[in-house]
């Protein structure tokens, strides 16, 4: 079945637009945006308003019909397995499983000076509109901030009792970051920690592949909130209570 | 003002609540100096600009008392110290310092008499700049008028200069407050960067070159629209000193300057936070510069009908600390925000008891009333409508800072347009419902009434709760926003240290003695 975009008739192709364009607002502005709106594919376009929105910018609304149909039966789209909980679900597992807090300790370690990414994920105001882990009930989470050297998280990690470890790496020189990943990994294995915590790793570069290569139990990448972690850790965890 | 019939007993124990809390917090502040108050003593000094790292000088300056002297004595008494020994004038001092050839830390140290007498010619002539300024803006804003009530809307593009392009453009459709977003993490930097900037995330870098740039092209706009524009920034974080500093040398009119803020939303150390936001409101204070408060953040992390009370305490407690610093109520841009889920029954009649509530508590201060954001979907016609019941609710209490909501919110930081139209939306209904307020009365007992009352009945019984527990507990168990804090977590404390005995900061020694004659 061959469908268009829907007005007030089957088939009629209506859309709107608005958009501003760079120019001071003229016949001649009101011309282009016309033809902005062609060169887009619009039938028959019209500019029903137009407004100026500042020195040399002016503001447009237009109406018009596309002209492509699309077939729907040959639209295939690859339906995202959902594994992420929500923080009440998450919450609600935690508390059904585990007698105590989990706990979550993160940082950006070694040189990296860059918060942003371990803040959306730990910190209450999260990221986003996605609240960070702080905000979880049965979940305590300890942000160490940035710059934090490996033995220094080490340490923490034993005295806190971690669970779970957050390492995040935003910003790299000469590959820096993966050398310190490693690092990190081989710390907790001579101190015999490694298979004590879950060790997850974040970041611009990070991939979940990649972070598995570096001997991780997962990576997040961009995009990632709070909630994808904490259900990773949360379920990874609960399983291996069960081992 | 009283049309909400609220208790005047249960509101004058409040302010007496809050007034202990913020003498609690006083006593400690009082005895202990930070790293950023120190810089901001030099950068006060006239001190300015970076080394070849980019590091700045005040920076600098102060580590090298860290490490090499004693900062419990403050770095006034170094910098003194070393004008009389070196026989140099301070920037040439600062230039061979640079290049060092001359030490900051000597074994001579002067009297604190001559310490303020060395530095004074430096400091007096700073303060006359602010103080030129402060002049000015009044000058400027007797000049034009003032609005009852000012739209505020804010550019983050990361380049001051397509940043000054939004800015003339949202000056010109009428905005009559523009806010330079901060680049992601600066309140996180223990140092201001330098200069102009071009590159950001998700904002702009607040720099003292930034704030110059951006002053002139609203000046510009205002001249000729015959409108004062104000200018904001940010100072909380771990600068929160410094940019008071930078903002009042470049008339800056407003500043993100909570007393809390950091601690809870930024995890900064809360003694570091409480000792960096006071000597930057005392700045503030001198500057005229107007604080913006956050309690509005409290409710986009918690509920806004439940969590309502802690949006009053807070404000309580900010006044509180104002005082403390000689902020007048008329600078004290106390926060609040309608964030309650529209789809809630009555919940236009619940955010006008709230606003009105703010209102009523704090009639003189330039209320910052904050947009509807958590429950903003991406639907931007819904979005519109909301920010048209927000508008609505403005105009019916009198909110003085309106900052307008976006269609866009969560969508992207605003376009050109949609900037334009939520100025078009607000002054419509500005215009429209313009005598309106002096029109209505609400119903005796009526559920706008008894909810306001609620809310500051619970208010006080938190500020009491408060007040017997003390601030540090009450961060520690997380009654703001959630947030649970700690008094030695976060950052910043290795910042913080305790005057010694022959501890001198000639800046706010200067600014106290100006409070006490004035």
């Amino acid at each position: 079945m061959k469908i268009k975009p829907y007005g007030d008739t089957l088939n009629d192709g209506a859309v709107q637009v608005s958009f501003t364009l760079p120019m001071a607002l003229s016949a001649k502005a009101i011309q282009t945006a016309k033809e902005v709106a062609k060169e887009m594919n619009l039938v028959d376009p019209s500019v029903v308003h137009s407004e100026v929105v500042g020195d040399n910018f002016s503001f447009f609304i237009v109406y018009g019909a596309v002209k492509a149909q699309i077939d729907v039966s040959k639209i295939k789209v690859v339906e995202l397995k959902k594994t992420s909980k929500s923080k009440k679900e998450i919450e609600k597992l935690v508390e059904e499983n585990f007698d105590r807090e989990l706990v979550f300790v993160g940082a950006s370690t070694g040189t990296d000076a860059h918060t942003v990414g371990i803040d959306a994920i730990m910190n209450m105001k999260g990221f986003d509109g996605h609240y960070g882990l702080e905000r979880y009930a049965g979940i305590k989470a300890i942000n160490l901030g940035s710059q934090v050297t490996n033995e220094d998280f080490v340490r923490i990690a034993r005295d806190e009792k971690a669970d779970v470890l957050l390492v995040s790496q935003t910003v790299t020189q000469k590959e820096v970051h993966l050398k310190n990943l490693i690092e990190l990994v081989e710390l907790l294995e001579s101190e015999g920690l490694r298979k004590d915590v879950l060790l997850i790793a974040g970041g611009a570069r990070i991939t979940h592949e990649l972070a598995k290569e570096l001997g991780y139990d997962a990576g997040f990448g961009p995009g990632s909130y709070a909630e994808d972690v904490a259900s990773f850790a949360v379920e990874e965890l609960i399983k291996r209570k069960g081992e | 003002m009283n049309k909400l019939k609220l208790n005047q007993e249960t509101i004058k124990s409040s302010r007496e609540y809050a007034n202990k809390i913020a003498k609690d917090i006083q006593s400690l502040i009082d005895i202990h100096s930070t790293v950023s108050v120190e810089r901001t003593v030099l950068r006060l000094l006239g001190i300015d600009g970076v080394d070849k790292f980019e590091v700045p000088i005040v920076n600098r300056m102060v580590d090298d008392v860290k490490e090499h002297g004693d900062i419990t004595k403050g770095v006034s008494v170094y910098m003194a110290s070393a004008l009389k020994q070196s026989q140099l004038s301070l920037d040439e001092f600062c230039n061979d310092y640079l290049n060092q050839q001359v030490p900051l830390v000597v074994d001579d140290l002067v009297s604190k008499e001559e310490t303020k007498e060395i530095l004074k010619p430096y400091y007096e002539q700073q303060l006359e700049l602010i103080e030129n300024n402060r002049k000015q803006r009044s000058h400027l804003i007797n000049k034009y008028g003032e609005k009852k009530t000012e739209l505020y809307v804010i550019v983050a593009t990361g380049n001051i200069e397509e940043d000054v392009i939004q800015a003339k453009a949202a000056g010109r459709a009428g905005a009559d407050i523009v806010a330079v977003i901060r680049s992601t993490g600066q309140s996180l930097l223990d140092y201001v960067p330098f200069g102009k900037t071009t590159e950001g995330f998700g904002g702009t870098y607040a720099t003292q070159e930034n704030f110059k740039i951006m002053r002139q092209a609203l000046d510009e706009v205002g001249n000729e629209e015959k409108r004062y524009i104000k200018l904001v920034n940010y100072a909380s974080g771990l600068c929160m000193p410094e940019i008071a500093a930078m903002g009042a040398l470049e008339r800056l009119d407003v500043l993100l300057n909570d007393s809390m803020y950091g601690i809870i939303f930024r995890d900064i150390n809360m003694k570091r936070t409480f000792i960096d936001q006071y000597f930057s409101r005392l700045i503030n204070a001198y500057s005229g510069i107007i604080i913006n408060t956050g309690e509005d953040n409290y409710l986009t992390t918690s509920d806004a009908v439940l969590e309502a009370h802690t949006v009053t305490a807070s404000q309580f407690i900010n006044e509180a600390f104002a005082k403390e610093a000689h902020l007048p109520e008329e600078l004290m841009g106390l926060g609040h925000a309608f964030e309650i889920n529209p789809n809630v029954e009555d919940s236009f009649l619940l955010e006008i008891a709230h606003a009105q509530l703010a209102r009523e508590l704090f009639p003189n201060a330039p209320l910052k009333y904050m947009p509807p954001t958590k429950h903003i979907n991406g639907n931007i016609f819904r979005a519109y409508q909301q920010n048209a019941m927000f508008n609505m609710v403005t105009t019916l209490t009198e909110q003085k800072i309106h900052l307008l909501g976006m269609m866009t919110e969560a969508i992207h930081t605003p376009f050109i347009s949609d900037r334009y139209l939520a100025i078009k939306n607000a002054q419509m209904i500005q215009n429209s419902m313009k005598s309106l307020v002096g029109e209505i009365h609400y119903k005796e007992d009526g559920i706008i009434q008894k909810r306001a009352q609620l809310v500051l009945d619970n208010a006080e019984k938190l500020l009491q709760e408060i007040s017997e527990d003390g601030m540090f507990n009450t961060l520690a168990k997380g009654v703001f926003a959630e947030t649970k804090r700690t008094e030695t977590g976060g950052k910043g404390l290795d910042g913080v240290f305790k005057k010694s005995d022959d501890y001198i900061n000639v800046i706010s020694d200067q600014l106290e003695a100006y409070f006490n004659e004035n």
